[in-house]
């Protein structure tokens, strides 16, 4: 079975993708069995959402539409589970509270 | 070769006592050049290996970084493990090129391609880059790396914990930092230790090399010695070494001003096994046992803070031993227990922090409760602010204490007492007239009434427990203790500083607690008093 899902999410970080973001990004993906792609245009080039090094090679900033797709088993939620990451400002405000 | 030959002293803030003369060591040099191994196989193997090797020592310095710097720490070791990175450099190796030129190459394409973007931000990173690969280099380098000879003084930008505890400290020696802090905690380590350490001597135009005069109980540095300035400085040296003697006669003895009014010291610890080099014979106890390195790299079970407090229990005898509860946060974070802040020092730090996460708390509360049949423990929280705070800490040990005579489990509820560091409590202590002590944190407390962070070199001026307004409070804390026979202490850094203790006991207080090693020199001091 080959589940598959794709979505688009907009950075609303301040510098974007930058070095934390994309640590709780990739470990997060790498939580998933599917092989998780991300991408800063609809038509690629797609990088290895689990390598923080092609990650950050994509250079995303604020703004960007980030285009996330999954394969394989929890693609779906592999995939859902990174844009909330996303839309979550990576939790980057939420830190202070997180503990409680 | 020397600047000039030219004699160069440059002045920085004294962070751990004491003279040493010898050669300079630069803490900052580059990475010596790589020896080939071989076949590929092994330069393969060396290459991972040398990886493996910077990401250890990263993880180390994770422990004690700060928020941003721990961020920017776990980026790097992110970016070492991932194979991405290494791919294209174990490729060209295995295409017949040497470990050390295929990491460099690699590792440079990626610095240019972070160069060449557009936006500030990810320009910026190039350096993050290129510290990755010099940390790989040096790790690769290894063996042909120089080790700090015998003696000699460690100067650099700064000092990494595990570079102090690795080097021999036998034969002398001392650390020269152009940066670092007298609150780090290798500052603390060196002041235990007894090595002399000076911070805050800023840059140099050219990197000062030969021999070099440490002067870190004034805090200055002196390249390219005279003939003259030597002979100076070994009588300084000679002088502080004999009052140190002079102070050693002290040691043995019970501390008493000229006057004979009897002062109780007592000792700061970080380690249980801190205690094995101390006689408790020249002690009065543990005025403060700090518990946040148990918490180093993984949260302690209660078994392993249970031995520790037992251990240090033991070594009292029936003397004293404050136990300080977890004061993480702040300078001092702890993996999957602290959380990152812009302004750590005003956020969610001891006492806040162990409410927050009373599940951790319960664990050391335990520990505590079952610890105390071995000895004369005693407890106190850090950074109460409110007297809400210290009523819920007590609240969870009665709770914890109800459970444990429920299961029959041996162990004796020990007396609670609060940390004085935020000014709050040192301007209100009657709000706080049912705890069993007050500790005076000098460190904190100085750094909240002066507004003066203690890890920012430029504002140490400001940064002294001397100041009127901090002695003011100290003496406040001390009257009201007395009125209300609540006993105080103090346990910062002032109580072990010869020119604050006179100010300390003018203030009222008899019962300081210091680093063992300022144990000596404390005593001394206090002799010294007339009243």
């Amino acid at each position: 079975m080959s589940a598959s899902a794709e979505a688009t999410v907009l950075i609303t970080h301040a510098v974007g993708l930058h070095a934390r973001p994309s640590v709780k990004f990739t470990k997060l993906a790498k939580t998933f069995a599917a092989e998780v792609e991300v991408a800063v245009a609809a038509n690629g080039p797609w990088f290895d959402a689990k390598s923080i090094v092609k990650v950050m090679a994509a250079k995303a900033p604020k703004g960007t539409m980030l285009h996330i797709r999954a394969k394989g088993d929890g693609a779906t939620q592999a995939v859902k589970a990174l844009v909330d990451l996303v839309q979550r400002d990576f939790d980057e405000d939420a830190d202070h509270a997180r503990s409680a | 070769m020397s600047v000039g030959n030219r004699v160069m002293r440059i002045e920085g803030i004294p962070a751990s006592p004491g003279y040493a003369e010898g050669p300079l060591f630069d803490l900052d040099q580059p990475p010596v050049s790589y020896k080939a191994k071989g076949s590929a196989g092994e330069e393969q193997a060396a290459l991972v290996s040398a990886i493996g090797k910077a990401v250890g020592r990263l993880a180390v310095l994770v422990e004690t970084a700060d928020g941003e710097a721990a961020g920017i720490l776990e980026f790097h070791i992110a970016m070492l493990e991932d194979d991405a990175l290494s791919g294209p450099a174990l490729a060209a190796i295995g295409a017949g090129q040497p470990a050390d030129a295929a990491w460099r190459a690699a590792l440079d394409s990626e610095i240019a391609g972070y160069e060449a973007s557009d936006q500030d931000y990810f320009r910026a990173r190039a350096a993050d880059l290129r510290d990755i690969r010099d940390q790989v280099l040096r790790a690769l380098s290894e063996e042909g790396e120089a080790a700090a000879p015998p003696g000699a003084i460690l100067h650099g930008e700064d000092i990494a914990p595990t570079r102090f505890l690795e080097t021999d400290w036998s034969k002398g020696g001392g650390i020269a930092l152009k940066r670092g802090s007298t609150a780090s905690h290798v500052a603390m380590l060196a002041r235990s230790r007894g090595v002399p350490m000076v911070v805050g001597l800023g840059a140099l135009a050219a990197p000062p090399t030969g021999d070099a005069l440490l002067d870190a109980e004034h805090g200055a540095i002196i390249f390219s010695p005279s003939p003259a300035d030597v002979e100076t400085f070994r009588q300084s040296a000679s002088s502080f070494a004999d009052r140190q003697g002079a102070a050693r006669t002290f040691l043995t003895e019970p501390a008493m001003t000229k006057a004979g009014t009897a002062v109780r010291v007592q000792v700061n610890i970080a380690y249980p096994s801190d205690v094995e080099g101390i006689d408790i014979e020249t002690c009065d106890g543990v005025g403060l046992m700090r518990t946040e390195f148990l918490f180093g790299k993984t949260l302690p079970d209660e078994e392993t803070q249970y031995h520790a407090y037992r251990k240090v229990l033991e070594w009292a005898g029936g003397k004293p031993v404050t136990i300080r509860t977890v004061d993480a946060g702040g300078d001092k974070p702890v993996p999957g227990f602290t959380v990152e802040e812009t302004n750590p020092f005003l956020g969610l730090r001891g006492i806040r922090l162990s409410l927050k996460r009373v599940d951790i708390f319960r664990v050391q509360i335990r520990a505590l409760l079952r610890a105390a049949i071995h000895g004369n423990l005693r407890v106190m929280f850090p950074m109460i602010a409110t007297p809400d705070e210290y009523s819920q800490a007590a609240a969870l040990f009665a709770q914890e204490q109800a459970a444990l005579a429920a299961q029959g489990v041996a162990h004796k509820l020990p007396p609670l007492g609060i940390m004085v560091e935020v000014p709050s409590v040192a301007l209100a202590p009657e709000d706080f007239a049912d705890v069993a002590f007050f500790s005076i944190g000098s460190n904190d407390l100085t750094q909240y009434v002066m507004a003066a962070a203690r890890d920012n070199a430029t504002v140490a001026h400001l940064n002294s427990a001397r100041q009127p307004a901090v002695l003011r409070l100290i003496a406040a804390v001390a009257a009201f203790g007395l009125e209300k026979g609540v006993p105080v202490s103090l346990c910062g850094d002032a109580g072990g500083d010869p020119a604050t203790i006179p100010a300390l006991l003018e203030a009222g207080l008899r019962d300081l607690s210091v680093a063992p090693a300022q144990l000596a020199m404390a005593k001394a001091a206090i002799a010294d008093v007339a009243a």
